[in-house]
C-alpha cells in the first residue's frame, strides 16, 4: 500500500532519545535517511535498518528521514518513527 | 503472596527512564501516560511505552497509568497498550464503579482478541476526589480484576480544599476509608506519593504511619525512595523468627491432624498464622532478585 | 608480535626503541640504575628569578629536538603549558617532544604549534577533545606514547623519558625556588606529578603568579631542584583548576552502582579495621564514599589510609576520623586543597611514591581496595579508559593500571549502557589495564567477579547483589543495544599504550 504523508516530527534531542523529522518524497524516489549519531560507527547501520523497517511496515516507500540520534535504543527509535508516521498521516487527514 | 510495597511512577515519554525502570527493585513500576505527559505528547508516550514493554523484560510487575476514559486519550491508551499485556492497568481519578466496569469490558475484549488468559490483566484505581472516597468500596469491588486501590495526591487535596501538612492530617479520613474499603474488598491499599524527594525524614515518618494504618505499600516518584519503604516494611529478625516458629508449629499440628495449635503455651489461631505468613513474605521479598543461583 | 593479552604489537613502531610486549603485571624485571640531572655549581646569592619565559628558555639552553615537560595539576584551568609552548614557538625552536603528566581540553590551544612542527612528539597519560582527535589521526610526526602516572614516574627515573627542561607551574614560589601548591590565587593542592620532573629534569623552571620572599614553607618541591623562576600574571584560571566541593551524585543509577560496589567491598573479606581505600572522582565512585561511610560507622571500622585523587567526600571521611591519613597526588576540589594545607594527616606524595612499580615500593602496593571507572570492559576483564566508541583518544590512563595492579581488590564501576553504548563487550578497542589485575565489574544490572578470584566469588555469595558471569553482563548489554559493529582501523599506529612497567600492552591505530 502506498501512503501519502505530510511533514512531521517526533522525539527529542535528550540523551537516550532520537529526533525524527519525516518529510514526504516524490514517488519512486525511495527512502533517504540522514543520520547523525554519537554511535554512528558502531550502530549507524542498525539504526538505519530499524528506520527503514518501520517505514516499510507502514507502507511508506518514498520519504526523507532526518534523524538526530542521541543514543536511542531500537525500541525508542521504533516508537519515535511510529509517532512521526502517525502524525504525518494525521496531517494528511486533517488537510484532506 | 504478591507484594506491592512500592509502586514507582515512571514518566511515559522519557526513554532513559523507561529503559532503566526495572533496575531499582520496585515491586511494581507504573508507566505513566497521564499527568507526567504533556497533552501534545500523549501519542508519543503511548508508542514509547508500548515499544519499551514489547522489547524489554522487566523483572517486576508492570502497570500502565492511562488517562481517564472521559478524556480524549483514555480509550486510545488502552487500545495501544493492551496488546503488550501489561500486568496492571491503573485508572486515575476513579469516582464510580461504572468507570471500572467500562474498562473491564475493554480489557476482556482485548484478552480475547490477543489470546491472553482470561482475567490475566489486572486493574487498580486511584481515588482522587471526595466522591471517589465515598464510593471507595464499590470501586474496589467493581471487578474481579481489581487488585488495589490507591489514594491520589494533589488532585485529592485540591478537591478537599486543603494542602500538604507535615503530619498528614489532610489525608487522615480518606486513608482510613480507603483501607477499610480495600480490606472489605480483599485487595491492596496503596498510599499516595511523597513528592519532596530530598525530605527523607518526613518521608520515613509518613511511610511508618501508613504502614501502621494497614496500607500495603506506597507510590513512589524516585528510585531513592524504594529502599527506604522496603526497609520500613521489613520485619525485624525477632518477628521473622517468631513467624517461622508459628508456621512450623502450625504445620506440625496439621501433620498430626491435631486441632489445637500452640506455641510456648499460647494458642495459635488463624489470624496469628496469617500474620506470620505475611511477615515471612515481606522478609523473603527483602532478599528477592538479589541472590542468583548461577554461581 | 602478540603480547600476553593477545594484542598484536608491531615489531617496529616509529620513534619507539626497544619494544617489549606486555607479558604479565609483574613479569618484567628491570635492570640497571636510575638516571639523574646534570651536576652544576650554584654559588651563594645567585639570582634565579628571571624576567620572562623567553629569558628562561634562553637560560635553559633549550634547542631543537629536546624534551620539555609540564604537570597537569591545573587541569582545565592551566595557562602554563600553552604560554610556554607559544614562547618557544616565537623563538623558532622546533621538533620538540612534549611530555606533560596529562593534557586537558584547554591545551588544544597548542594545536597550531603541532601543525607548525614546534612539537612533533607527545608522551603523556592521555588527551581529550581536539587534541585527542589529532593524536589519534596520526597527525604527529612520531608515535604518541601513553603512560600511566606510575609508568611515567618510572620512565623518568630510569631514563626512558629524559626531560631536558621541565616548566613547572608553581602556585607559590619563593625567590630561591622553593614551591608549594597550597598557597596563592592558583592553588591546586598537591604537586605530586611535578615532583618527579623536578627531581630528574636537566633544567627546572618554576613559573609562578605568587612569588614570595625567601623562605617559603611548607616546601613541596625544594630549591635544590629548581634552576630558574619566572613570575607571570597568572598561571591558571582558579575556576578551571579546582571546582567547589565535588558533591555526591543524585543520579539514581549511579547511586545503585555505588551501592552494589560498597556491598561488594563489605563482603569481599577486605573490609576490616585499618583497611585502605582509593576512590575515583567519577560519579559512582564518589557516591560510593557515602555508602562506605555509613557501613564504616555501622560496623565501627576505620581505614588506615586513603589514597588519591582527593575529593570533598574523602576529606569528610578524614575529618570524621573514618580515615586516619590521606596520601594525595592530586586534588579535585577546594576542600581537598584546604585540607592538605591545614591537616597534618593529609600528606602530599609524588607520582613515584604513589605508583612507580620500579622503585622500592609505591603506596599502591599497600592498598586494599580501589574503585575505578571504565569506558569499556571486555569479557576478559580488560579495561579501556582511553579511546571512545569511535576509536578516538578521549581520556587518560591516569593511575588506573597502577592501582588495579597494586590493590588487593580492584573494582571497576560503570553503567552497563551509556546511551546505546554497551560497557561490557567482547573485546575492548584499546586495553589500558589488563584483566588479570581487575577483580570485580559493577554495573546497575549485575556484578561480575573475575574467575581468577574464586575466593572473592565465594565471599560475595552472601552479599545482597546481583552476581553473574561477565558473559551474562555482555549478553544483557547486547540485548538492549545490539552487537556493536567493529571500529575499522588502518595499520598506522598513532599511539602506543605502555603498561606501567614499560612494556607495550596495546597500540592505538588510526581509525579508517
Amino acid at each position: 500500500m502506498l501512503m501519502n504523508i505530510q511533514p512531521s516530527q517526533a522525539g527529542t534531542v535528550e540523551s537516550n532519545d532520537i529526533l525524527i523529522i519525516l518529510n514526504p518524497a516524490e514517488t519512486g524516489s525511495g527512502i533517504k535517511i540522514d543520520l547523525t549519531s554519537p554511535v554512528l560507527k558502531k550502530y549507524g547501520s542498525q539504526i538505519k535498518i530499524v528506520i527503514q523497517e518501520v517505514l516499510n511496515g507502514q507502507g511508506i516507500v518514498d520519504a526523507h528521514v532526518s534523524a538526530n540520534d542521541r543514543g536511542a535504543l531500537d525500541c525508542t527509535i521504533r516508537a519515535r518513527m511510529m509517532t512521526a508516521i502517525d502524525r504525518a498521516k494525521l496531517g494528511e487527514e486533517v488537510q484532506g | 503472596m504478591k507484594l506491592r510495597r512500592t509502586m514507582m511512577f515512571v514518566p511515559g515519554n522519557n526513554p532513559g527512564m523507561l529503559i532503566n525502570a526495572g533496575i531499582y527493585g520496585a515491586d511494581t513500576i507504573i508507566f505513566d501516560l497521564e499527568d507526567s505527559v504533556a497533552i501534545s505528547e500523549k501519542d508519543a508516550a503511548r508508542h514509547l511505552v508500548y515499544n519499551a514493554m514489547k522489547s524489554i523484560k522487566y523483572p517486576c510487575e508492570v502497570a500502565v497509568r492511562i488517562n481517564h476514559i472521559s478524556t480524549p486519550f483514555g480509550y486510545k491508551d488502552l487500545e495501544t497498550i493492551l496488546p503488550v499485556k501489561p500486568d496492571l492497568i491503573r485508572l486515575p481519578k476513579a469516582e464510580t464503579a461504572a468507570d471500572i466496569e467500562e474498562i473491564d469490558v475493554i480489557i476482556t475484549a482485548a484478552e480475547i482478541k490477543h489470546g491472553f488468559a482470561s482475567g490475566s490483566i489486572k486493574m487498580m484505581a486511584a481515588i482522587e476526589t471526595a466522591r471517589g472516597v465515598r464510593n471507595a468500596y464499590e470501586i474496589a469491588a467493581a471487578s474481579p480484576r481489581m487488585v488495589a486501590i490507591a489514594i491520589g495526591g494533589e488532585d485529592f487535596l485540591a478537591d478537599l480544599q486543603t494542602s500538604r501538612t507535615k503530619d498528614g492530617k489532610e489525608f487522615h479520613s480518606a486513608r482510613g476509608q480507603l483501607i477499610l474499603a480495600a480490606r472489605e474488598a480483599g485487595i491492596h491499599a496503596i498510599d499516595t506519593v511523597f513528592g519532596d524527594v530530598s525530605n527523607e525524614e518526613d518521608f520515613i515518618a509518613e511511610t511508618i504511619r501508613i504502614k501502621e494504618m494497614g496500607f500495603d505499600g506506597k507510590s513512589v516518584v524516585n528510585p531513592r525512595q524504594i529502599n527506604i519503604v522496603h526497609q520500613i516494611y521489613m520485619p525485624t529478625t525477632k518477628e521473622v523468627e517468631h513467624a517461622e516458629r508459628v508456621i512450623a508449629a502450625y504445620k506440625e499440628s496439621l501433620d498430626r491432624k491435631s486441632g489445637v495449635v500452640s506455641l510456648n503455651g499460647k494458642m495459635i489461631d488463624v489470624p496469628v498464622v496469617k500474620r506470620a505468613e505475611r511477615a515471612l513474605a515481606y522478609a523473603n521479598a527483602a532478599g528477592r532478585n538479589n541472590r542468583r543461583a548461577n554461581l | 608480535m602478540i603480547n600476553a593479552i593477545g594484542r598484536e604489537i608491531p615489531e617496529n613502531i616509529a620513534g619507539i626503541k626497544n619494544i617489549k610486549p606486555y607479558s604479565g603485571p609483574f613479569a618484567y624485571t628491570p635492570a640497571g640504575r636510575l638516571t639523574g640531572p646534570t651536576i652544576i655549581l650554584n654559588k651563594p646569592r645567585s639570582e634565579k628569578v628571571l624576567k620572562s619565559i623567553e629569558q628562561a628558555i634562553d637560560a635553559t639552553g633549550l634547542k631543537d629536538g629536546m624534551t620539555i615537560s609540564f604537570h597537569h595539576h591545573f587541569r582545565n584551568g592551566d595557562y602554563v603549558l600553552n604560554m610556554v609552548v607559544a614562547a618557544i614557538a616565537r623563538k623558532g625552536i622546533r621538533d620538540l617532544t612534549l611530555a606533560p603528566s596529562s593534557l586537558n581540553n584547554i591545551n588544544e590551544e597548542i594545536i597550531p604549534y603541532i601543525e607548525q612542527g614546534v612539537i612533533t612528539a607527545i608522551e603523556t597519560s592521555g588527551a581529550r577533545g581536539k587534541l585527542g582527535k589529532l593524536l589519534t589521526n596520526g597527525k604527529m610526526k612520531k608515535t604518541t606514547i601513553i603512560r600511566s602516572h606510575g609508568g611515567r614516574a618510572r620512565a623518568i627515573e630510569c631514563g626512558e623519558l629524559h626531560i631536558d627542561v621541565a616548566f613547572l607551574g608553581a602556585p607559590a614560589c619563593d625567590t630561591y625556588g622553593n614551591m608549594n601548591g597550597v598557597e596563592g590565587k592558583s592553588a591546586c593542592g598537591s604537586l605530586g606529578y611535578a615532583m618527579v620532573d623536578a627531581a630528574y629534569a636537566d633544567k627546572v623552571v618554576a613559573i609562578t603568579d605568587h612569588l614570595v620572599p625567601y623562605p617559603l614553607y611548607p616546601v613541596s618541591i625544594p630549591q635544590t631542584q629548581v634552576d630558574y623562576i619566572v613570575p607571570v600574571e597568572a598561571i591558571g584560571d582558579p575556576k578551571g583548576i579546582a571546582s567547589g566541593a565535588l558533591r555526591i551524585s543524585k543520579d539514581p543509577r549511579e547511586l545503585l552502582i555505588a551501592q552494589y560496589a560498597t556491598t561488594a567491598i563489605e563482603y569481599s573479606g577486605y573490609f576490616n579495621q585499618d583497611y585502605s581505600i582509593q576512590l575515583g572522582s567519577g560519579g559512582a565512585s564518589l557516591a560510593a564514599a557515602q555508602f562506605l561511610k555509613e557501613k564504616m560507622k555501622q560496623q565501627g571500622i576505620t581505614a588506615s589510609f586513603g589514597l588519591g585523587g582527593v575529593t570533598a567526600p574523602f576529606i569528610e571521611m578524614l575529618d570524621e576520623g573514618l580515615i586516619k591519613a590521606i596520601y594525595d597526588v592530586q586534588d579535585f576540589d577546594i576542600p581537598s586543597i584546604q585540607s592538605m594545607k591545614k591537616n597534618a594527616n593529609h600528606q602530599e606524595m609524588s607520582a613515584s611514591f604513589y605508583a612507580n612499580p620500579h622503585n622500592r615500593g609505591p603506596i599502591v602496593n599497600q592498598l586494599d581496595v580501589v574503585i575505578l571507572s571504565a569506558t569499556e570492559v571486555d569479557v576478559d576483564f580488560n579495561v579501556n579508559v582511553i579511546t571512545d566508541s569511535n576509536g578516538v583518544i578521549m581520556g587518560a590512563v591516569g593511575g588506573h593500571q597502577d592501582t588495579a595492579a597494586g590493590a588487593a581488590l580492584s573494582i571497576v564501576v560503570a553503567p552497563l549502557l551509556r546511551g546505546r553504548l554497551p560497557m561490557v563487550i567482547d573485546q575492548v578497542h584499546t586495553v589500558c589495564t589488563p584483566g588479570e589485575t581487575v577483580d570485580i565489574i559493577v554495573t546497575e544490572r549485575g556484578v561480575a567477579v573475575n574467575p581468577r578470584r574464586k575466593d572473592l566469588r565465594d565471599n560475595l555469595r552472601e552479599a545482597n547483589i546481583p552476581l553473574m558471569d561477565i558473559e551474562e553482563l555482555r549478553d544483557i548489554a547486547y540485548e538492549f543495544a545490539g552487537k556493536p559493529d567493529p571500529i575499522l582501523v588502518s595499520d598506522e599506529v598513532a599511539a602506543a599504550v605502555e603498561y606501567r612497567d614499560g612494556t607495550l600492552i596495546d597500540v592505538i591505530r588510526k581509525p579508517l
